[in-house]
């Protein structure tokens, strides 16, 4: 790919069809407010450290939201303090307006290590929120396998979840977050485990259920052509403390195809998460980067046995 | 299959036919030690068993005496000018052979009790199984719960595990003499000693099962709106529950542990009265036979258990079930025919192009 030919657009720049589709976005009611979240850990020694300082948001209903950032910079932390399982040390979470404390159904968690209960089969597993939220059996499975025919599993609907691949796990698993009906879906790296092809194959499931289901969606990626490929916004932090960095909108249209991933506006948008992610080397971490990059290792093949 | 691997791999499972024929090498090779003991006269066979008492006085037919003594008692029979005595060499009276054992698993059912009053070996047998029954159904019903609790909820551990874990240091028979003057001579304090020496285990046992609940599948169970005691009854104990089932199975071996001296606190009862009793009447090939019964139940009970264990929780090892299909009918307010599989049969879902990885 030939990218330096032509300079890269602003990737502030949208299009016409793109801001007039942020527009509406923005006109659409607050699903989620964050106010100045802060969660502070203290370690063994006594210690304490910041995961997360002072990070406010907003996010729309409907709207798909990734939260990028280096490893450390604490999305893990944010994620669990937005479900409910990790208490902040201060600062508020506001669902619809209204103050949230704890887990709740509301906020659908899909998480890396896909969590299905082995006890039960994909349908059971799906059956388990609305059963909890006191949906007879009868309704509750009935729903359950229309839930399992939006992910397009309804052959495995009486497996049990150690029969399914990690694709296929995943599946159901947003399928039993879905069954809940939450306003918003919760997602921590949910294709970190996948390999690359069912990885791709389950971010364009992922947009197709997006479009179908009334459901506001925060993804938690490490990966920058994930989120530029899934998200309207992308919520750039960096670490140490971890705070908001930038919030990107997306410029690339909607609806969004593998194809567009060398599109100018795409590989615009990827330089600058680029930059803000991996931000250029201050003159004293400057020689340790060379060192990684060089590794000191004397030569222990025979001269002429050369692989490259 | 033309290569087959080495017996010797570490960590290596071997193929299910050697697996079998080791199984059964490990009962055979200590049987065969016992035939070579029994039946070969040079290899121990310390004593000689007097045929003809000769000149000796106080030798009679059948009367075993050692060697040394056997000797030195014809040297001085012959020095005597009388006849020398005769006789074979002999095992002590303690190790019957093989064979005696094995017709006294028979006859030991069809000899009548010498006394009257006393029992018949079935009649020992089932005393010995009703009380173990009794001792450690009251243990798993109050342990169980009370493990489960002390599990998942800190409170509880923290109340009840100290005193258990110091209770359980006091040996079960200790509390024998109290059983008796609390609950008298018969049956109960039996049942007290099974309690008390499998209920403190058990409790410290299930609570620890139950505290390496995976936290991920409580945190999944929570986003999904489950919450407060719902968490232990949904989430905790079914995903443990394949686990408390082998940690029953284990303590069930446990309470066969303390039945013998359970039996002996207050009247003698059950299989420990048999036993005793025969090895009082010198009949060593009961008392062998009887041990071995107790053995072949526990195995038995053991390996039964197992095999339900397989079927019961079908996650743990993919094995379509009947026995599972049926005490889900049961217990399930849906009437689903028995007939109708449930499950996609597992060779599709293999090869299915979905499943991957």
């Amino acid at each position: 790919m030939n990218t330096s030919a032509s300079p890269l657009p602003d990737y502030r720049a949208q299009s016409p069809a793109v801001a007039a589709r942020f527009a509406k976005l923005k006109e659409r009611p607050v699903v989620l407010t964050v106010e100045n979240l802060t969660r502070r850990f203290t370690k063994a020694d006594g210690t304490e450290t910041t995961a997360i300082e002072n990070i406010n948001f907003v996010t729309h209903r409907r709207e798909f939201v990734c939260i990028l950032g280096p490893s450390g910079c604490g999305k893990s932390t944010l994620i669990r303090l937005l479900a409910g399982l990790d208490t902040p040390t201060s600062g508020r979470l506001l669902l619809d307006g209204k103050e949230v404390h704890g887990p709740g159904p509301e906020r659908g968690m899909v998480f890396q290590g896909y969590t299905l209960f082995p006890w039960k089969t994909v349908t059971q597993n799906v059956m388990f929120g609305p059963i909890m939220r006191g949906t007879d059996s009868d309704e509750a499975r009935r729903e359950a396998l229309q839930w399992i025919e939006l992910v397009g599993l309804s052959k495995f609907a009486d497996a049990y979840p150690n029969q399914l691949s990690g694709g296929m796990k995943q599946r159901i698993a947003i399928a039993r977050a879905l069954a809940n009906n939450p306003r918003i879906l919760l997602m921590d790296e949910p294709f970190g485990a996948l390999d690359a092809q069912t990885r791709a194959q389950m971010q364009k499931h992922l947009l197709q259920i997006w479009k179908n289901v009334d459901v506001t969606i925060l993804f938690i990626t490490h990966d920058l052509d994930e989120a530029i490929y899934l998200a309207d916004r992308i919520l750039v932090l960096k670490a140490n403390p971890g705070r908001v960095d930038e919030l990107i909108e997306v410029p690339v249209p909607r609806p969004r195809s593998p194809e567009q991933f060398f599109s100018a506006e795409f590989l615009a948008t990827r330089a600058r998460l680029d930059a803000l992610i991996h931000p250029p080397q201050p003159a004293s971490a400057l020689s340790d980067a060379i060192a990684t990059e060089n590794l000191p290792i004397i030569r222990l093949t025979q001269s002429g046995d050369d692989v490259e | 299959m033309s290569v087959s691997p080495p017996w010797f791999a570490i960590q290596q499972p071997l193929a299910s036919r050697r697996r079998l024929l080791l199984g059964i090498v490990s009962f055979v090779l200590p049987l065969l030690i016992w035939c070579a003991v029994s039946y070969t006269p040079f290899i121990w066979h310390p004593m000689v068993r007097v045929e003809n008492p000769g000149g000796v006085s106080w030798f009679r037919p059948g009367l075993l005496v050692e060697r040394a003594v056997f000797a030195a008692e014809n040297e001085k029979a012959l020095a005597a000018s009388q006849p020398a005595a005769t006789g074979k060499r002999a095992n002590p009276v303690f190790l019957p052979e093989p064979h005696k054992v094995a017709q006294a698993f028979y006859t030991a059912f069809t000899t009548e009790p010498k006394l009257r009053g006393d029992v018949w070996l079935h009649e020992s047998l089932w005393r010995s199984i009703q009380t173990i029954f009794w001792g450690f159904l009251i243990s798993c019903i109050i342990g169980i719960p009370l493990g489960i609790l002390c599990g998942a909820y800190a409170f509880w551990s923290r109340i009840g595990e100290p005193v258990i874990d110091f209770i359980r240091y006091m040996p079960a028979p200790a509390f024998g003499a109290l059983a008796v003057a609390v609950l008298g001579i018969n049956d109960a304090p039996k049942i007290a000693i099974i309690f008390i020496g499998t209920f403190f285990q058990q409790v410290l046992v299930v609570a620890n099962t139950i505290r390496r609940t995976d936290p991920a599948l409580l945190e999944a169970a929570q986003t999904l709106g489950c919450r407060g005691f719902r968490l232990v009854l949904h989430v905790i104990v079914p995903s443990k529950l394949a686990e408390l089932y082998t940690d029953t199975r284990i303590l069930l071996g446990w309470a066969w542990t303390y039945l013998i001296v359970a039996e002996v606190v207050g009247v003698s009862s059950g299989i420990t009265f048999f036993i005793n009793q025969q090895a009082k009447y010198r009949n060593f090939e009961n008392v062998y036979a009887a041990i071995i019964m107790i053995g072949l139940l526990g195995l038995a009970t053991d390996q039964i258990l197992a095999f339900i264990g397989k079927r019961l929780f079908p996650w743990e090892t993919q094995r379509p079930s009947r026995i599972r299909a049926f005490i889900t009918r049961l217990f399930s307010s849906r009437r689903t025919p028995l007939t109708a599989s449930p499950r996609p049969p597992l060779s599709s879902t293999a090869t299915s192009p979905e499943a991957r990885s």
